[in-house]
């Protein structure tokens, strides 16, 4: 039987898998990859729990009660993730006309 | 060992797998490509939670869109042919502590929280209790990430204007 | 504001000093550098002494006064007032007079004789500076101002020898009057010191009131007149203290005529006078020895001396001496005071003519060498007119001014030594000298006017002086033709006699009290008209004045007598060897200087007495002297050097301190804090991966808070 844990075990690993990435990787789009995945791992967790533990509703038009907040919240996600990777890509660009690559530690002119 | 499982078991495996890659591939070409299946992966696992509506929309935006916009992004900042796609690594010592770090921390909360769990029959179709869900419950966040998409629409295009040489 | 009579007393003294300020700051810039200016201010100060002198006159008193007083300070802050006072009596109207009329001919000569000098300027300036300060001298009436004048009449006679103090014989010549002098005034000081100890005041009222009351006793009296007399020794050029007035020649004529012929050197005659009620019997016998052995002592020298001004000096002290026996032997014999006075004025008018005419001759030949000189008489006329009338007056031939005056003394020392036997030397000391001065001086004069010249080629060039010299000469040879206070028993007589305690306070004015000694009032004394005969035969125990009544006693007449005989007798005897020697040459000087070649040579080098002075009195002097200077330089030099050198150290020290501790801390703040904002700026590394892993391990460590919180809540 597949529990709950399950998939939380699952999304853990993704976020932490996903933190390593972004902490670790000196190419912008990298960073933005291992923000992808922290994303995702969220997405499941927030899945996973309405499907293991949400509360039944009757909705109009809907026959049967369901309870699917966990899925709009995920939907939302989707959504907001991609805002986010559009914006992120257009700072990208950005980034390498300032200054000829995208290696997030050549942009140190903020230093000191 | 229910075909479930069976289907948990592969799938996590892949997911792992592959954002493993995703994350550790040199060539960034690689890591993306890492990130795709990982994100097919998400998707199956939706699947799997019988959330059906989800997968379909994480594939069709998630890799149809975000994977192909950075992949975009890749293309668009490299320099030159040899640079292209090559991703240096920095030091995973502070990467891999704060990884574990956070995984240890998230693995005792949700082992020691007692979740009230209470399982649920198989479901029917999504796409339609979403949609009243989305146009009921939720319609100002709904109305609101429209707004903020286009928001970012818009702020992204100005980004990346072309910038008159002064 | 009415011109009254103290206003002239005042102006006698300031106007000279004005003078002297004008001609000293301003003079290079005044027209003809002042001279005219010096002469003329000194023709209104003889105008003023001539009107104060006739009042005085007038009174006909010879205890009239003119007195002044003025509070000075008080140096003990107890009350005990130094005031300030002026006192003209007879005496000082008779000084005034003299000095002024002296000063005013030499100012008028010097505008010839110092013609062309570089120094023109400050000689004039002292001249005045000098003439202020011997009239203050004479216008005091109490003992301190009288010692400042005296020495700034030391310290004026010091710049005026060292006029040509290019010369080091100049140099040396100034600095020994002033030594010389100097010995005199401190003993004189010491008299001072010793008066005001015992009578509190230093005017002469008080101190001749002390003495009246019995208030200071006679030990005290011999002491302190001994001591002033030592001043006077020195300043008047007595022995031993006259080594310094034959030096003092150096300096121009003029000067030696007016300070070392008729001023300054009465300066010490004047003030035995004027003490003359302190001094006691055994004083009186002092000064009359010391005066009248110097009086033969140099005229003995005076005839050997080729310079023809060292021939004056040796004069001077020898004259001086006879005013010092003078009044010596006054103290006995009413009329040897008088006598002794009379002789400083008349001295003042003939010895200063000799001394002009002397620089006539000077500036005449560009010599002071009588072995240069001869014939002069024809060249000079009248410089020889008057030098020779100034000579007739010196040696003492009637009726000249200085026979009476000599001879007066020597009948007061013959009628000292008929009344105390014991005393014969007095009289045979004046005598003597008497026959030394007839024959030095006609030896001068055959020398410098009569014979063939001995220098052709001055003798060529020689010409009268200008008109500036030869009035001068004229007006004082005019002078010593008759003494101008007459004969004995003339006003002078009247108006000067011994001072007496019984008029003290008629003359000298009330005594102040210690208390309350201020308030400035000028009195005029009109003490009634004494009879001249009215010398107090006081009961004290000075057995002053021996004449009962009558100035012309029996001894005193015979006494008289005999002076006239000997005077007489050693001047004819003395021109008569003088002629044989210089103009008849029947006694040849060159034989008799060889047979007494021991005696010769003895007065040439003035008997060794400064030779004896140099090597037992300045040499050792002089050891001590760079004993004190060595010590001064190790000890006290050392002693400032090593506390500078110890200054410098800790101020070193404290450098150190400054620059290492302090400034070490100051900037180890500064460093400290600017090392750590460095520090600290190197989290900053503007790199985006940094920021990243921070944010990481922030959500690490915050999230496990939380929910650790969380957790333990549950």
């Amino acid at each position: 039987m597949v529990t709950l844990y399950h998939f939380l075990f699952l999304s853990a690993i993704l976020f932490a898998l996903g933190i390593v990435g972004v902490v670790s990787r000196r190419n912008a789009v990298s960073v933005l990859i291992g923000v992808e995945l922290i994303l995702n791992a969220a997405n499941i967790n927030f899945v996973a729990f309405s499907r293991y533990c949400g509360q039944l509703v009757s909705l109009p038009g809907v026959p049967t009660q369901t309870s699917l907040d966990g899925q709009v919240f995920a939907i939302f996600i989707i959504i907001l993730a991609a805002c986010e990777a559009a914006l992120a890509l257009a700072i990208i660009i950005n980034l390498f006309n300032a200054f000829g690559s995208i290696d997030i530690d050549q942009a140190d002119s903020m230093q000191g | 060992m229910s075909y479930e499982l069976l289907i948990f078991w592969s799938l996590a495996a892949v997911t792992t797998a592959s954002a493993a890659v995703a994350i550790y591939a040199k060539n960034i070409v690689n890591a993306v490509f890492g990130l795709f299946v990982s994100l097919l992966c998400v998707a199956g696992v939706y699947a799997l939670l019988q959330a059906d509506f989800l997968a379909i929309t994480q594939v069709v935006i998630y890799v149809g869109g975000i994977l192909v916009l950075l992949l975009f992004g890749i293309l668009l900042t490299n320099r030159t042919l040899e640079d292209l796609v090559l991703s240096h690594r920095r030091p995973y010592v502070v990467g891999i502590l704060v990884g574990a770090g956070i995984l240890c921390v998230l693995l005792s909360v949700l082992t020691t929280t007692v979740w009230n769990v209470h399982p649920l029959g198989s479901l029917e179709g999504t796409t339609g209790p979403l949609g009243v869900l989305l146009l009921q419950k939720y319609v100002i966040a709904f109305e609101f990430s429209s707004l903020t998409l286009l928001a970012a629409l818009l702020g992204a295009s100005y980004l990346v204007r072309r910038k008159e040489r002064d | 504001m009415e011109w009254t009579l103290t206003h002239s007393v005042l102006a006698l003294v300031g106007l000279p000093i004005a003078g002297f300020a004008i001609v000293g700051l301003l003079g290079r810039r005044l027209p003809r550098h002042g001279d005219w200016l010096a002469t003329g201010i000194m023709a209104i100060v003889l105008f003023l002494s001539c009107t104060v002198f006739s009042h005085i006159f007038k009174l006909a008193s010879p205890n009239a006064a003119l007195r002044l007083l003025s509070p000075w300070f008080d140096p003990r802050g107890d009350g005990v007032h130094l005031p300030v006072g002026i006192l003209v009596d007879n005496l000082s109207a008779v000084m005034i007079v003299v000095v002024s009329t002296v000063s005013f001919v030499v100012h008028l000569y010097s505008i010839g004789y110092m013609h062309g000098d570089p120094k023109y300027v400050r000689f004039f300036a002292a001249l005045q500076l000098f003439s202020a300060a011997m009239l203050g001298l004479v216008l005091s009436d109490n003992l301190l101002t009288l010692y400042i004048s005296w020495e700034i009449m030391g310290f004026c006679s010091y710049l005026l020898i060292g006029h040509y103090f290019e010369k080091p014989s100049a140099a040396n010549a100034c600095l020994k009057a002033f030594m010389t002098t100097r010995i005199g005034d401190v003993l004189m000081f010491m008299g001072i010191l010793i008066l005001f100890w015992q009578v509190g005041s230093l005017r002469f009222a008080d101190i001749f009131d002390a003495v009246a009351s019995g208030r200071l006793e006679s030990h005290w009296r011999t002491l302190a007149g001994l001591l002033l007399f030592g001043g006077a020794v020195g300043k008047s050029a007595q022995f031993p203290l006259h080594v310094w007035l034959p030096d003092a020649m150096e300096g121009p004529t003029p000067v030696s005529a007016l300070i070392h012929a008729a001023t300054m050197v009465a300066a010490g005659v004047y003030l035995m006078a004027r003490s003359y009620l302190i001094l006691t019997p055994e004083t009186f016998l002092v000064i009359a020895y010391i005066g009248g052995f110097t009086a033969l002592f140099a005229a003995t020298m005076g005839i050997v001396m080729d310079d023809i001004k060292k021939v004056l000096a040796y004069s001077t002290i020898s004259q001086l001496g006879y005013m010092m026996l003078g009044l010596g032997v006054g103290g006995f014999i009413a009329s040897g005071y008088t006598a002794g006075i009379y002789h400083l004025t008349t001295h003042a008018f003939f010895k200063a003519c000799l001394f002009l005419g002397s620089g006539s001759v000077i500036h005449a030949l560009h010599s002071q060498n009588l072995s240069e000189m001869g014939g002069l008489r024809r060249k000079l006329p009248v410089t020889f007119a008057t030098f020779l009338i100034a000579t007739l007056a010196l040696t003492g031939m009637p009726p000249f001014s200085g026979f009476f005056t000599k001879d007066s003394i020597i009948a007061a020392a013959i009628e000292f030594a008929m009344e105390d036997p014991r005393h014969w030397l007095l009289p045979l000391f004046a005598i003597a000298a008497a026959f030394f001065t007839s024959f030095y001086m006609f030896r001068l004069i055959f020398l410098a006017f009569f014979g063939t010249p001995r220098n052709q080629h001055a003798y060529e060039h020689a010409h009268e002086s200008p008109w500036v010299m030869t009035v001068p000469l004229i007006v004082l040879a005019a002078l010593s033709v008759y003494p101008v206070g007459g004969g004995p028993g003339n006003w002078f007589w009247q108006r000067n006699p011994v001072p007496s305690t019984e008029t003290i306070t008629e003359h000298y004015g009330p005594p102040s009290t210690l208390a309350s000694a201020g308030g400035a009032g000028s009195e005029m004394a009109r003490g009634g008209l004494l009879p001249p005969e009215a010398r107090s035969a006081s009961s004290s125990e000075e057995h002053r004045d021996h004449n009962h009544g009558g100035a012309h006693s029996e001894q005193e007449h015979r006494a008289h007598n005999y002076a006239i005989i000997a005077s007489l007798s050693v001047f004819i005897l003395g021109v008569l060897l003088a002629w044989l020697t210089y103009i008849k040459g029947t006694i040849k000087a060159v034989v008799w200087a060889q047979r007494f070649n021991f005696v010769y040579r003895l007065l040439l080098n003035k008997y060794y007495i400064d030779d004896f002075y140099l090597a037992y009195v300045v040499r050792p002097f002089l050891a001590f002297c760079s004993v004190v200077a060595r010590f001064d330089l190790l000890v006290i030099d050392g002693v400032v050097n090593a506390s500078g050198w110890l200054t410098r150290f800790v101020s070193w020290v404290v450098g150190v301190h400054d620059r290492y501790v302090i400034d070490g801390i100051v900037n180890g703040v500064a460093d400290t804090v600017s090392s750590a904002g460095k520090t600290l700026s190197r989290l900053q590394t503007g790199k985006i991966g940094t920021y990243l892993g921070a944010i990481g391990a922030s959500v690490v460590f915050l999230a496990g808070i939380i929910f650790w919180m969380i957790g333990s809540l549950r």
